[in-house]
């Protein structure tokens, strides 16, 4: 299980700093899969990308990981090499090119557990057994990854990722570059990978909270950083009460579309700028609710047992 | 890969009929009577101008229409009639240059090869290295910057005159004539050393700017990030970026060479080294038409020759050029 | 803008590229009026004369100020870099914008052109062109540079476009009915300004290099002096065999720091232009 407290991670630039993960708490269970919604832009993948993977110009400024109540020392990039691939993985957004283009497979697969110090020959069931789980032939372990389609290179990077088992899988936007169609059976495998046990935990980041409906246990809604929402699937989907969450959902686009701005057109106005964001709530300029209080930080609300939000607007039992 | 290598064929064969047409044209485009031109610019001797002025009419060919004076340029090009050099009357061009050839890759070769090993290892290191990175950087670029020919000059000042460590002027001693022994061999690297020490150090600051900004630029691909999450070591991410960072390199070979020739036909002169390039500077300096043209085709010849090799080597390097060009798999 | 600015003052490679470059120029632009002797080919004082109060950088064989010839030199090379560089830039630009926009037949034949160019070495097609020119002055020769060098400007300037193309603004442009050259210039080329700029730069450097080479060879202007005639002499007359240094090696000293100088200026560019590569 993961737990984070109080994490903030912040892009230095000449500006000053552009505080893209400020101060998010949350938690997934074993055998839990965690959905994250949110605008692009509203610090979702800084989150998930810096759990595994926290180098310049993406700077640590606090707050605590622990994966399997052991603290991860996600801002020592060295020592974090002994969690890498073995504890936590990430099916990165860029999944289609992630493979070296001038390696076979197989290969590449070999070199980089021998980097790790692994011998590739005693995870050779297991891989081939991997590839079968993703539908994908034997024969891909003596191909370049540019004989492979978009779709098998990222089952290809989905088989890397779980190869070790590790405890938590970030799975980052993977469904934004495919077609509707398979959209699907890539989440269901995702999912997969937790249900048969291979991943104890996973972190779904994406847009389209519509997707999330489907596979995820619980869901946490980001806004310019921060937290607004976090509840069990079924408690988000019938009863929204952050005002940003509500928002969203009222105007889910038609499912395929990609593109973040497509999503909100329901939405007026643009998300803060979070280079030096305004105090108090960060969504008050865009929210129908908006009261004087709203410029102060907003509370945290137990709406009901495991759902929470960040609001002014929102009382106890909603 | 066939398409890919088609391509590439059929823009050589362009290229050189482009370039047999241009070597054709241009003396029968520029202003003025061409034949009037030359005889005029060599006036040395009247008898021999006389005999320049019918030979030249019938080598051009004037009298006869356009269309058959560009056929029969063809016929003797193929024929390997490239003419009679006016300047080392009367030899035939393609005789001259058959001596000057061996030189001039001499040069040529070991230089771009070594150059290219050299420089490319210091990009690399250069490339992981900030401190190292800081300093060479600007001499190499610097270095690129220089002429060719003034480098040479410096080393023969240097190295020649000052230190008086190496011959300046030749392929080989006056008091020798080619022949395989270890003394003739000796004195020819004694004359080899300097010109090729020349070519060689320009081109290195190119190869290794170049590496370098490969190399940093592999390191920030996505593939090089999704090892880092694989917590792969460092060893690793260098050699996949290193390896795939080459590979543009190998295309930069045929891309340099424009400029290496230049370089080569330069210094060449500066040390009077008798190549392809001494020869045409000898050529231009006596309005030896017949030979420029002829040291026109060849370079342009060996010129398409490098490239088809390149081409194949980078075939056989990336993976993605085969499969990319060859439609399914 | 303040940003770009703000960067380009911060970049020290850049200032010192500058700084190199511009001392130059205003060698070639005053030096010639603060040199002692008018005519650079003139016959001033005795030959093979060491630098001295006389003649700073020394006389040549035949008694011509060194130093007067250099600066005249230098005017030309800073004249055929921005003519033959700007010509370059040009054709290049107005061919890889075409190439590229366009797309087509027109995008085929235009790259056929090109590769075809790429191939040929540009200095053995500029003796070829150079050769049978009766008269050749500096004006003429830059022309020919600006005429062979285009190609690789074309291609790579080709790609831009290309990757432009595809970005929203120009779609906008092109729904709302705009004619293509509009688009190609107040859409197209703004965006790529910096890149254009830099572009300019290097063919600037690799202009001054041609014409240095091309004189060098005996292709150079039929009178007049260059840097290129000036190192051409100095080798013809022996000056490296003699130990005159102060004839053999200045001129090339020049084109080295020049163009040395014009490459680093690019590099720093490229930093200011593009934040990736910023150094923070």
């Amino acid at each position: 299980m993961l737990e984070v407290e109080g994490l903030k991670l912040y892009y230095k630039t000449l500006k000053g700093h552009v505080k893209a993960v400020d101060d998010v708490s949350f938690d997934v269970n074993d055998g839990e899969l965690l959905g994250l919604a949110g605008e692009s832009g509203c610090g979702k993948s800084t989150l998930g990308n810096g759990l595994i993977l926290l180098k310049p110009p993406m700077n640590y400024f606090g707050g605590m990981v622990q994966l399997d109540h052991t603290q991860l020392p996600i801002d020592d990039f060295e020592r974090m090499n002994d969690f890498r691939f073995s504890k936590l993985s990430i099916i990165p957004q860029y999944a289609m090119d992630a493979l070296n283009p001038t390696r076979k497979i197989g290969v590449y697969i070999r070199e980089v557990l021998q980097s790790r110090g692994i011998d590739p020959e005693s995870i050779m069931d297991k891989l081939l057994e991997r590839l079968k789980f993703v539908n994908l032939p034997e024969r891909v372990l003596k191909m370049y990854p540019i004989e492979l389609s978009g779709g098998m290179k990222q089952r290809m990077v989905m088989v890397m990722s779980t190869l070790l088992n590790p405890s938590l899988l970030i799975a980052d936007e993977v469904t934004s570059a495919l077609d509707v169609s398979s959209q699907k059976a890539v989440c269901l495998m995702i999912k997969g990978f937790k249900d048969a046990g291979i991943v104890k935990s996973l972190i779904f980041i994406t847009h389209d909270i519509s997707v999330l409906y489907q596979i995820a246990d619980r869901i946490m809604i980001m806004y310019a950083g921060k937290v607004a929402e976090i509840g069990k699937t079924q408690q988000i989907a019938s009863n929204p009460v952050h005002p940003y969450t509500k928002m969203l959902m009222f105007s889910l686009p038609e499912v395929g579309i990609r593109y973040a701005h497509g999503i909100l057109s329901g939405i007026p106005g643009q998300p803060p700028q979070l280079l030096n964001p305004p105090t108090g709530c960060l969504f008050k300029e865009r929210c129908p609710l908006r009261g004087k209080e709203c410029d102060e930080e907003p509370p945290v609300v137990n709406v009901e047992e495991g759902h929470i939000a960040y609001c002014w607007k929102v009382t106890q039992n909603a | 890969m066939k398409k890919y290598l088609g391509t590439k064929i059929l823009v050589y064969i362009l290229t050189f009929v482009f370039a047999v047409t241009l070597d054709w044209l241009i003396p029968r485009f520029m202003p003025g009577n061409p034949i009037l031109v030359l005889v005029s610019r060599f006036s040395g001797l009247p008898e021999s101008a006389r005999v320049m002025y019918s030979y030249l009419t019938k080598a051009f060919g004037l009298d006869q229409p356009l269309w058959s004076q560009y056929v029969n340029f063809w016929i003797a090009l193929f024929k390997g009639d490239l003419g009679i050099s006016i300047y080392l009357y009367p030899r035939p061009v393609l005789e001259v240059l058959k001596m000057a050839i061996p030189y001039s890759l001499g040069l040529m070769i070991p230089s771009i090869l070594l150059s290219w090993i050299v420089g490319n290892n210091l990009g690399a290191i250069a490339a992981r290295r900030k401190r190292l990175d800081s300093i060479m950087l600007p001499i190499m670029y610097f270095i690129t910057g220089a002429p060719y020919l003034w480098l040479g000059m410096l080393l023969a000042y240097f190295l020649g005159v000052v230190w008086d460590i190496f011959p300046i002027a030749g392929a080989y001693s006056f008091s020798l004539r080619p022949h395989l022994s270890w003394l003739f061999v000796g004195d020819f690297l004694k004359h080899w050393i300097l010109p090729f020490l020349s070519l060689f150090i320009v081109q290195i600051g190119g190869w290794a700017i170049g590496m370098r900004n490969m190399v940093i630029y592999e390191l920030e691909n996505n593939y090089v990030r999704y090892l880092e999450t694989l917590g792969v070591k460092r060893k690793l991410i260098r050699k996949y970026a290193f390896r795939n960072a080459i590979l543009p390199q190998v295309t930069g070979l045929a891309l340099q060479l424009g400029t290496v020739i230049a370089g080569q036909v330069t210094t060449e002169v500066v040390f009077s080294y008798p190549g392809i390039g001494y020869i045409l500077t000898q050529g231009i300096l006596n309005q030896d038409y017949f030979l420029i043209q002829g040291c026109f085709l060849f370079i342009i010849i060996g010129v398409l020759i490098a490239n088809f090799t390149v081409d194949l080597v980078y075939m056989a390097l990336d993976p993605r050029i085969r499969f990319s060009y060859g439609g399914e798999v | 803008m303040s940003e770009i600015m703000f960067f380009a003052f911060r970049n020290a490679k850049l200032r010192m590229g500058l700084i190199i470059v511009l001392f130059f120029l205003l060698l070639g632009i005053f030096g010639p009026m603060i040199s002692k002797y008018q005519d650079p080919l003139d016959y001033v004082g005795q030959g093979y004369q060491p630098p001295s109060k006389e003649h700073w950088l020394g006389t040549t064989t035949f008694g011509q100020d060194v130093f007067t010839q250099l600066v005249y030199g230098i005017r030309s090379s800073f004249f055929v870099g921005l003519v033959g560089g700007g010509i370059a830039t040009i054709i290049g630009l107005v061919i890889g914008f075409l190439a590229g926009y366009e797309g087509g037949w027109l995008d085929e034949l235009l790259m056929m052109l090109t590769n075809i160019l790429l191939v040929i070495p540009t200095l053995a097609l500029l003796i070829i062109v150079a050769a049978y020119l009766p008269y050749r002055g500096v004006f003429i020769q830059s022309i020919i540079i600006g005429l062979t060098a285009w190609p690789w400007t074309a291609r790579a300037v080709r790609s831009q476009t290309l990757s432009l193309r595809t970005r929203e603004f120009v779609n906008l442009a092109r729904i709302s009915g705009r004619s293509h050259m509009k688009i190609i210039l107040y859409e197209v080329l703004p965006n790529m300004m910096s890149y254009v700029f830099m572009v300019f730069i290097l063919q600037f450097g690799g202009a001054i290099l041609a014409a240095v080479g091309l004189d060098f060879i005996g292709l150079g202007p039929s009178r007049g002096i260059s840097i290129g005639l000036m190192l051409q002499n100095a080798v013809l007359w022996n000056a490296i065999q003699l130990g005159m240094w102060w004839w053999a090696i200045p001129p090339g000293l020049v084109i080295t720091l020049v163009v040395g100088a014009l490459y680093f200026m690019n590099v720093g560019l490229d930093e200011v232009f593009n934040p990736r590569l910023r150094e923070m």
